[in-house]
């Protein structure tokens, strides 16, 4: 009883419906992007995305605009400079995502502690890391776009679904039969920015890539179609955002990490249930 | 009528020369076999036949009817795929999107190719099958399967037998082969195997830093390249 009184108590309040609506369609859009960049061998990208990411926004603290419309483009144009050294042969592709990785997040730290404008600092990168609390200080606007986002990934995703599909399963025969493979990359990899800097006031910067591995990894160990992988691991995320949110309230527990938690567990259930079905 | 031309073609390895005056042609219904040691540059001529690399001078010219869209290509297999949660049927659809233009979805004469493929290679009793969980053999039918999808005038098959055992090669050749004979597609394979190579292509390119040989099988086995590199082989 007193459960669903904390829930219900919780849910009449406008900014819990909102970190409820854009928790979902965030973790969705993740979700979908990752079969992808998992499969692709991109997964680091991702994690070395949200690192500049949260460069980007110390860097739009310091400079006192938003952050949003400062680390957006920063983010979309590492993605593309990541993408490009993968072909590099002189620095190896996994080096240098970890390097740019790093450095954004030192050079972050080091802006937030110099500029900052409020006495405690460590609370501020806390918040970035690991988004303890700007879920539920979503303004009206960032639910918009969270919508308008996940209605144009979701869009375009079925559109380019067979074309996404032949492009990660092998690249070289993809662009020899006409399939303009280096275009659908970039796409995944602009596209991938953008979630991640929404994502980013969901779970903080350190997590997002969990939204974007665990429920492909998850769905890969039991299913093996590529379809059904595709239409898993969005139902694994779209119940362990929900999940994650409710039990945070429950257990008043910080957001972002409850929702990677529950990830984790689905992960785990169905790794054991992959042995024993094999 | 020559399907693909190549005249004083040469090609480049990240800015270095690797092997100059390539001049050969190929008709319909040829087979033609690309040998060569490693590092020789065949595969870097093959992804130029593909149009994933351009070509350091020289030209290619391909014959009227043909294009980019109407080769049907098998690469080497990647690590990506060895894990790919994908099923059989998945994967030679695949093969289809060469011809669906700017739709999104497959159409109805899209997936009969599709089926009609697999059956030609006979893996339609598994095409619901997931990918990673089959033989190397099976793997290369499907495979096989999607080239044929998109292209049905020529294959560029790219070491084929490469890491299968002598059984399954055999068997792979022998369904290369029927292709040729019987279905009349033309087949351009890149392939070190020099004694399978002799066999079963009508023609031959043998190139090393220089071309060594183009032409007919039967005058390869008299030539000197020939000897040459079967001598190599045997030290």
């Amino acid at each position: 009883m007193n459960i669903i009184e904390t829930v219900s108590n919780y849910l009449s309040y406008d900014f819990v419906k909102y970190a409820l609506i854009a928790g979902v369609l965030v973790s969705l859009c993740s979700a979908l992007l990752g079969v992808n960049l998992v499969l692709k061998r991109y997964s680091m990208i991702g994690d070395g995305l949200s690192h500049v990411a949260f460069g980007a926004t110390a860097i739009a603290a310091v400079l006192n605009a938003a952050p949003m419309y400062f680390a957006l483009p920063v983010t979309v144009i590492a993605a593309i400079l990541l993408l490009r050294m993968g072909k590099n042969t002189k620095i190896q592709g996994d080096a240098a995502t970890a390097m740019i990785s790093v450095g954004a997040l030192a050079l972050g730290y080091m802006l937030m502690n110099i500029f900052s404008t409020n006495a405690n600092v460590s609370g501020d990168v806390c918040t970035t890391l690991f988004g303890s609390t700007s879920i539920l200080t979503l303004s009206k606007t960032d639910v918009y776009m969270c919508l308008a986002l996940a209605a144009v990934v979701i869009v375009c995703y079925v559109v380019f679904y067979n074309r996404l599909f032949s492009v990660t399963f092998d690249e070289s025969f993809a662009t020899a039969t006409g399939t303009n493979a280096a275009v659908y990359n970039l796409a995944l990899a602009i596209i991938t920015a953008v979630v991640i800097v929404l994502a980013m006031n969901i779970v903080g910067a350190l997590l997002v890539s969990a939204l974007i591995i665990f429920p492909a990894l998850s769905a890969m160990r039991i299913f093996k179609s590529f379809k059904s992988v595709v239409i898993s691991s969005a139902i694994i995320a779209v119940v362990c955002s929900l999940s994650g949110i409710f039990a945070s309230m429950i257990f008043d527990t910080p957001v972002g990490a409850t929702i990677v938690a529950a990830d984790a567990i689905v992960f785990g259930v169905f790794c054991i249930a992959g042995k024993i079905k094999k | 009528m020559a399907l693909i031309t190549c005249r004083n073609l040469s090609l480049a390895y990240e800015g270095k020369t690797i092997v100059t005056d390539i001049n050969f042609s190929i008709g319909e219904g040829d087979y033609l076999c690309i040998v060569g040691e490693n590092g020789s540059g065949k595969s870097t001529l093959m992804r130029t036949l593909l149009g994933l690399k351009s070509p350091f001078s020289g030209e290619i010219t391909f014959g009227t009817g043909l294009n980019k869209n109407k080769i049907g290509y098998l690469p080497q297999q990647t690590e990506v795929q060895r894990d790919f949660p994908a099923s059989v049927k998945e994967i030679v659809m695949s093969g289809c999107l060469a011809s669906s233009g700017f739709h999104p979805f497959y159409n109805k004469e899209q997936k009969k190719r599709a089926q009609e493929n697999m059956e030609k290679l006979g893996i339609s009793d598994i095409q619901n099958r997931c990918y990673r969980e089959l033989s190397g053999g099976q793997q290369q039918r499907v495979l096989l399967a999607r080239a044929l999808c998109s292209a049905s005038k020529l294959l560029i098959l790219d070491e084929p037998a490469a890491g299968l055992d002598p059984v399954v090669t055999a068997e792979m050749y022998s369904i290369i082969e029927k292709l040729n004979k019987k279905d009349k597609i033309t087949v351009i394979m890149v392939s070190h195997d020099i004694a399978q190579a002799v066999k079963y292509a009508t023609h031959i390119l043998h190139i090393s830093e220089k071309p060594l040989f183009s032409g007919k099988t039967e005058d390869y086995l008299l030539s000197d390249a020939c000897s040459l590199f079967n001598g190599e082989g045997k030290n």
